[in-house]
């Protein structure tokens, strides 16, 4: 475990002295911060969908709120990241918060709808904002201010979300162990069990979700710093569903699984569109395959103690 | 203003009719078999397809509805045996990963086979006029009003065949009670196909009808299968008539709240805020509904099951 | 006579046409083993789902040392000192038997919005942990994942998770299901060592089993109380013997 860690460092700290040496490296160096953001958002996924057998369809919902709070915050002329990321993150805890108020007393198919409804509701309200760019999305004049750090400048762009990531997942990793996590994975597996043992389970998933949200929207915020841009699209459904696609991928309920889930269909679905423009042909049936036969993920390949996936969502 | 109001409401059933089709089929197959369908949306943009294909080539769009159902139709029953069939004893999150796939691969097939541009539909030439009621009052496409006949027309028939037949009666039991239909020796898969099959009649009559009115092109099943999800949850799953009642009212909502929220909130606040947030606030009208429902009727307004 | 641990009076449960449980009132007093016995379908898992909350009775009242617990959650009455084996084993296949039994002293441990130190860590959730998986007999099996565990053990650690919260009153649905001559009888034993330190409600097929252990017996037919008394006046009891044993004992 400590040797991959480091290994998994080593290679994440060279990445941008590869890509200088590559022609495009700005392109290369860009498409690894991308990977770096995603494994964030996937790993917050992972916490309440891995950990926690909670299915939510819209996940990316909370990416988009947070770039949107950056690139709002930036269209008035507030630029600081001291009051721009709090403002993004608490917008997520909020959202959160509220709407997991109704989908968590649900579960199962319900869960499901209702995630994918309230983060289509967020997205058509960007939609219709046209003072921030309506359907065609809002450009980020200036990054976000952050002290002497220059976001502006690729490598250090891309170390801040490498360091993000690994606080991600030093968070998860502890909290998954403690008292709070087990109560989350015993959640998924046998919520009934756990009422009858005494735990109020309905707080601690709200707790757990308004958690992920908050992380998830740490991505977002390097998301609208990497592209000075946001759009509705980035909250789109199909979004969130790439995001379940990416922790399946890796290795639910693992810790370094969605890091290599995120990494794998974002190269998967580069590589693709390179060959062909009609690349999603390709990849509907491969995720269609992956859930009929690698239901492990490519974590598996790794470790093969690690355990067998969750079982079915009990609720 | 009347006008206004009066279309706007047949606007808003215009569009409940259409997500009734949509959901009727879609809260039955949730009922009995608790599976997660999202492709279901791919079905209605098929159909559709199918409607702006066959028009093209027998130059009818009448010849060309009972011909792009039966396809749909046809296409949901090879879906659900090659594909769906095979995760009913699965967990949601393997039917919410493998129809997500199966969405992807759709939306790029109509690409391959129809471009990337959108397809147009023309009216039906007997139904392209506008019909005048109150003495030229009110002013509505016939076309429109032909979509709200179709759809209640379904709508009866659907109520005699779950009310009236020895399958209906099957179907209400199966989404009151799975285990139960099963242990009386019914063969609760073949029964959940037939289900499924007219379901995906159902989505692809509710393209074929929209083809007319909307611009056909990939991705356009998506926008309607989340509000489908929003009847079904205001309904209840299983519940045909939760699906007639909550189509409509989130059609209704969605059509008068985009229409009129901005004009009320103009005479309440001042006007440079109304139109900022008027438009955002109807956007959200029909979740805020949702939410309240689902606050007060956790199982939705008409709960099929009872095991 | 002292005023009983857990008392259920005229408690009524419908489920459309079907009446549940009807009418039924029981006293269950410190450190005593009452036995619910009776047919299939007589109501005894609904009666207790009602007793430990998860299903809410119609009319009537339980009551715990005296304060009224009918309107509470199971979360609630699980801190108030309800316990509940499943008769179905209900247990985290994941999880390690330790950590099945720590998650359950955990729930009476204070909150668990503790985010950062691993649970497997505090001595305070482990050692009664332990300490409970010894009692049921199953400290050597602690590192196995429950999965793992044969059907008996798997019985045994359910047992184990309702000790561990140290209740006052345990509902035992069919602790016995499916074992073994030898395992059921060393649950036995286990029981009637457990008896004298927590009130126990049991429903139990298992005659024998019954016979040894209860303090009390009520048998519980189409919902209602037929007949409670000790076990020879069970065993005597005609209407007891025409409804019940004539058919389902021998």
């Amino acid at each position: 475990m400590r040797a991959t860690v480091l290994a998994a460092l080593a290679i994440a700290a060279v990445v941008p002295l590869v890509t200088a040496g590559l022609g495009g490296g700005e392109f290369y160096l860009g498409f690894a911060t991308r990977i770096v953001i995603f494994a964030i958002a996937a790993t917050s996924l992972n916490l309440i969908l891995g950990y926690g057998g909670l299915v939510s369809l819209g996940h990316a919902a909370f990416f988009g709120l947070a770039a949107y709070g950056v690139g709002i915050l930036a269209a008035h002329g507030v630029d600081t990241a001291a009051i721009q990321w709090p403002v993004a993150l608490a917008a997520c805890a909020v959202f959160a918060a509220v709407t997991g108020l109704v989908v968590l007393r649900t579960s199962g198919i319900y869960f499901i709808m209702i995630t994918l409804a309230f983060a289509q509701m967020l997205y058509f309200l960007f939609v219709s904002l046209r003072q921030y760019g309506g359907d065609d999305g809002l450009t980020i004049a200036t990054r976000s201010r952050l002290g002497p750090i220059d976001l502006g400048e690729p490598v250090v762009l891309y170390y801040l979300s490498v360091l993000c990531l690994v606080g991600s997942l030093w968070f998860c990793h502890r909290l998954v162990a403690s008292r709070f996590g087990m109560v989350i994975r015993g959640a998924r597996t046998n919520t009934r069990r756990m009422a009858a043992l005494g735990f109020p389970v309905f707080r601690y998933q709200l707790v757990a979700f308004v958690l992920a949200g908050v992380m998830c929207g740490v991505a977002g915020i390097l998301q609208a710093n990497l592209t000075q841009f946001v759009s509705p699209s980035y909250m789109a459904w199909a979004r969130s569903g790439e995001l379940i696609v990416m922790v399946v991928l890796g290795g639910m309920g693992t810790l370094f699984g969605p890091v290599l889930g995120a990494a794998a269909l974002l190269i998967l679905e580069e590589v693709l569109a390179d060959w062909t423009v009609h690349w999603m042909l390709y990849l509907g049936p491969i995720i269609v395959l992956i859930v009929l036969f690698a239901k492990r993920g490519l974590i598996g390949l790794f470790d093969r103690r690690s355990p067998p996936p969750a079982g079915g969502h009990h609720g | 203003m009347l006008e206004l109001l009066v279309s706007q409401a047949l606007n808003g059933i215009q569009l409940g009719v259409l997500l009734f089709l949509m959901a009727a089929g879609l809260t039955l197959v949730l009922g009995i078999m608790n599976v997660v369908n999202l492709a279901h949306g791919s079905l209605y943009m098929v159909g559709a397809y199918l409607a702006a294909q066959m028009t093209a080539v027998t130059g009818s769009f009448l010849l060309a509805l009972p011909m792009a159902v039966l396809a749909t139709l046809v296409l949901g029953l090879v879906l659900e045996v090659a594909t769906l069939r095979t995760l009913y004893q699965r967990d949601h999150l393997d039917q919410v990963l493998l129809t997500f796939g199966l969405i992807l691969f759709f939306n790029e097939v109509v690409r391959v086979i129809w471009g990337p541009t959108a397809l147009f539909v023309p009216v039906p030439e007997a139904l392209d006029q506008e019909l005048e009621f109150l003495d030229g009052e009110i002013i509505y496409p016939a076309y429109r009003l032909a979509i709200i006949a179709v759809g209640l027309a379904v709508a009866a028939f659907l109520f005699w065949l779950i009310a009236r037949t020895r399958v209906g009666m099957l179907i209400r039991a199966g989404a009151a009670n799975r285990d139960m239909v099963a242990a009386l020796g019914v063969d609760i898969v073949r029964l959940n196909t037939l289900v499924f099959g007219l379901g995906a009649g159902l989505a692809g009559l509710a393209g074929v009808m929209a083809a007319p009115i909307l611009a056909v092109e990939s991705g356009m099943g998506d926008g309607i299968l989340i509000l489908t999800f929003v009847v079904i949850v205001i309904g209840g799953i299983g519940s045909i008539r939760g699906a007639l009642v909550a189509a409509v009212l989130i059609g209704v909502v969605d059509t008068m709240g985009r229409s009129l929220l901005p004009m009320i909130l103009r005479e309440l606040v001042d006007r440079q805020l109304a139109s900022a947030i008027g438009p955002a606030v109807a956007s959200m009208l029909i979740y805020i509904l949702m939410a309240v429902v689902l606050t007060l009727r956790p199982q939705g307004l008409f709960p099929a099951r009872t095991g | 006579m002292a005023e009983p641990l857990l008392e259920v009076r005229s408690l009524r449960k419908r489920f459309g046409g079907l009446t549940a449980t009807d009418d039924v009132s029981l006293r269950l007093h410190e450190g005593e083993l009452l036995a619910i016995i009776g047919p299939n379908g007589a109501g005894k898992t609904t009666l207790i789902a009602q007793l430990q909350g998860e299903l809410r009775p119609d009319s009537g009242a339980i009551l715990l040392s005296g304060a009224e617990i009918t309107h509470l959650s199971p979360p609630e009455r699980a801190h108030r000192g309800v316990a509940r084996s499943f008769q179905i084993t209900s247990i985290f296949p994941d999880f390690t038997a330790l950590e099945n039994v720590a998650m359950a002293v955990q729930a009476h441990a204070g909150h668990s919005f503790r985010f950062f130190r691993p649970a497997a860590s505090e001595p305070e959730l482990v050692e009664p942990a332990a300490a409970a998986l010894a009692r049921v007999g199953l400290a050597q099996r602690a590192a196995v994942p429950a999965q793992a565990l044969a059907h008996g053990e798997k019985r045994q650690l359910e047992l184990a998770m309702a000790l561990a919260a140290k209740p006052k009153v345990m509902l035992l649905d069919e602790p016995m299901a499916g074992m073994g001559r030898l395992e059921s009888e060393r649950m036995v034993a286990l029981l009637d060592s457990l008896k004298r330190d927590v009130s126990i409600l049991l429903i139990e097929h298992d005659m024998d089993a019954v016979f040894a252990l209860a303090d009390r017996i009520a048998v519980l037919v189409y919902g209602r109380i037929i007949a409670t008394g000790s076990a020879d006046q069970i065993r005597r009891d005609p209407a007891v013997r025409e409804a019940y044993l004539g058919e389902g004992h021998g």
